[in-house]
């Protein structure tokens, strides 16, 4: 299990490497979606819905599909491109037989899909900003550090997806069952208080729903409340997702 | 430098090595012959670590296979291609050194001189998925030189390459082993084997059949003419082995005869001048199929 600062930092470099080739249009289709949600729903549901939880609805909106956005940009990462390298490319293979253990390889797969989600939700959160999307200036900086730890909890799950997966069409379950249902029902379009209890239940241990809890304080002027538990919980996914799927990795890739 | 005593490994029910031991001293090229799902690759594998023993022992440079760290002295050109499509040809040699540690200005120097050493200089800026299975091949190989290794270990170095481009590797290979690396090689081409390496083991069903120098092992175990019928029938087969010291041995529709001495059957042959025939030395194959037996592997 044992992790090297340096060895997970190549790892992680190679794939920054590959990312600056295409850095442009990575970016660009990156922020699309999020983009074409802000302006048709924020500008086109918010004119009839106006404000929501006491703020408009572009500002509401806005601190959700960052969170969704870092969500999605990890996941894509962690499963397609990740699996790629493992299964297509044999690129782990390759780098296991140098110093780089499996565990190293593992780990800069996370912190890069992570920080892919860093990279596009900057991206976004300027976007967000000129469409009217934050309130609060002074305290929207503090939105990256906390988007890097939401994309650090979503790449260590999908990894753990990743290295148990049989094949590509394995993710569409994923998609299904976890991503889409958090997408809907995490907080991103509406307060999840407005769901009835046993779902709001469900959507506590979700992880969506406290990146959303934690970062749309700090776009907006609602008040920021159990910052720690919040915190808490991406951090319990961040470790325990990688501590799982390096023990799975091990046990798919070490025969 | 590398020591198996009593290496075991099962995927369950199957056995893939079934207690094997070997010495390989440093600075020889060490092959392990053996038909395909003889326990080549397995005994690869656990050696880097990239599969756990079963039972027995194996040490590298004195320390157990499989470490991190082991791995630091270690070139390892696997069986299939996987160099990083991501990349260029010299790219992918500056990638790697970041695994080793390898500082950037050291690196560049290194992948330079790896790149005129493998004939690739002139691709350098090319992607790897424009190289021809030879170049990807030697890149693989120059890859694995990029931390100076002291052990190269090569599966399989020139499965699907054609004649000048298999070439072309042995060459370099003995060049490696002229500057004094150690070379582990799998291989079940009998012709590479011969041309490598100092000395060879041959594996089969997860045990080994024989060790030895190639040469010492054929005296051994074969008569040292053979001589080669096509289109022979058995009665005519039958008036030559009445020669001495001769035993024929049917393939196929092929008869090969083994003789202690090339004259009386020669003499024979002579007398026939309606058979076809090819006279040649005793090689490593002829002992690779009588150890491991004639029947096909899938």
């Amino acid at each position: 299990m044992n992790l090297t600062y340096g060895h997970t930092l190549a790892v992680w470099q190679r794939n920054f490497l590959v990312w600056k080739k295409f850095a442009l249009a990575s970016l660009i289709g990156n922020f699309g979606d999020p983009f074409l949600y802000l302006l048709g729903l924020g500008f086109g549901l918010g004119l009839y819905i106006g404000d929501m939880n006491g703020i408009p609805y572009m500002a509401f909106l806005a601190s959700g599909i960052l969170c969704s956005s870092a969500m999605n940009s990890a996941t894509f990462e962690g499963l397609y491109s990740a699996f790629t390298r493992m299964e297509q490319q044999k690129t782990w293979e390759g780098i296991m037989t140098t110093p780089v253990g499996l565990a190293d390889v593992v780990a800069g797969e996370i912190v890069w899909a992570a920080t892919k989600s860093l990279i596009s939700c900057t991206a976004i959160l300027i976007v967000a900003g000129l469409l009217g999307g934050i309130q609060s200036w002074s305290t929207a900086w503090l939105a990256l550090p906390a988007i890097f730890l939401i994309g650090l909890a979503f790449a260590a799950i999908s990894l753990v997806v990743c290295v148990i997966a049989p094949g590509y069409d394995f993710f569409t379950y994923f998609f299904t069952l976890f991503v889409t249902p958090m997408f809907l029902f995490c907080g991103v379009f509406y307060p999840i208080d407005a769901l009835p209890t046993a779902v709001q239940w469900l959507a506590q241990i979700l992880p969506l729903t406290h990146a959303v809890a934690l970062v749309r304080p700090l776009l907006t002027e609602l008040p920021l409340t159990g910052l720690w538990l919040h915190i808490g919980v991406l951090l319990f996914y961040s470790i325990a997702g990688t501590v799982i799927a390096i023990r799975l990795a091990q046990r798919r890739l070490i025969t | 430098m590398v020591v198996a005593n009593a290496v075991r490994k099962s995927f369950g029910e199957r056995e893939a090595v079934g207690g094997i031991s070997f010495a390989i001293r440093p600075g020889i090229c060490f092959g392990m012959l053996g038909p395909n799902g003889a326990g080549k690759t397995t005994l690869m594998r656990m050696l880097l670590g990239m599969t756990t023993l079963s039972g027995g022992s194996y040490t590298i440079f004195g320390e157990p296979a499989g470490g991190n760290e082991v791995r630091a002295r270690i070139g390892v050109v696997a069986q299939q291609d996987n160099l990083d499509p991501d990349f260029t040809v010299r790219e992918n040699l500056l990638i790697y050194a970041r695994y080793f540690g390898i500082e950037r200005t050291i690196a560049e120097q290194r992948a330079d001189e790896l790149l005129a050493f493998a004939e690739l200089s002139a691709r350098a800026g090319d992607k790897v998925s424009h190289l021809s299975g030879g170049m990807k091949r030697r890149l693989m190989i120059a890859r694995a030189l990029i931390n100076d290794p002291e052990l190269v270990v090569l599966d399989e170095p020139t499965t699907g390459l054609d004649p000048q481009a298999r070439h072309l590797i042995w060459e370099r290979l003995r060049q490696l082993r002229k500057a004094g690396k150690t070379l582990i090689l799998t291989t079940h081409y009998m012709d590479e084997a011969e041309q490598l390496c100092d000395e060879i083991v041959v594996i089969d069903h997860g045990r080994i059949l024989a060790q030895g120098a190639p040469q010492v092992l054929i005296r051994e175990h074969l008569e040292p003419e053979v001589f080669v019928l096509v289109d022979a029938h058995e009665g005519q087969i039958a008036k030559l082995a009445s020669a001495d010291g001769v035993r024929f041995e049917r393939i196929g529709d092929v008869w090969y005869g083994h003789a202690k001495a090339a004259a009386p059957l020669l003499a024979r042959l002579v007398e026939n001048p309606e058979l076809r025939f090819t006279h040649r030395p005793a090689n490593l194959e002829d002992l690779f199929l009588r150890l491991t037996g004639r029947e096909m592997r899938e």
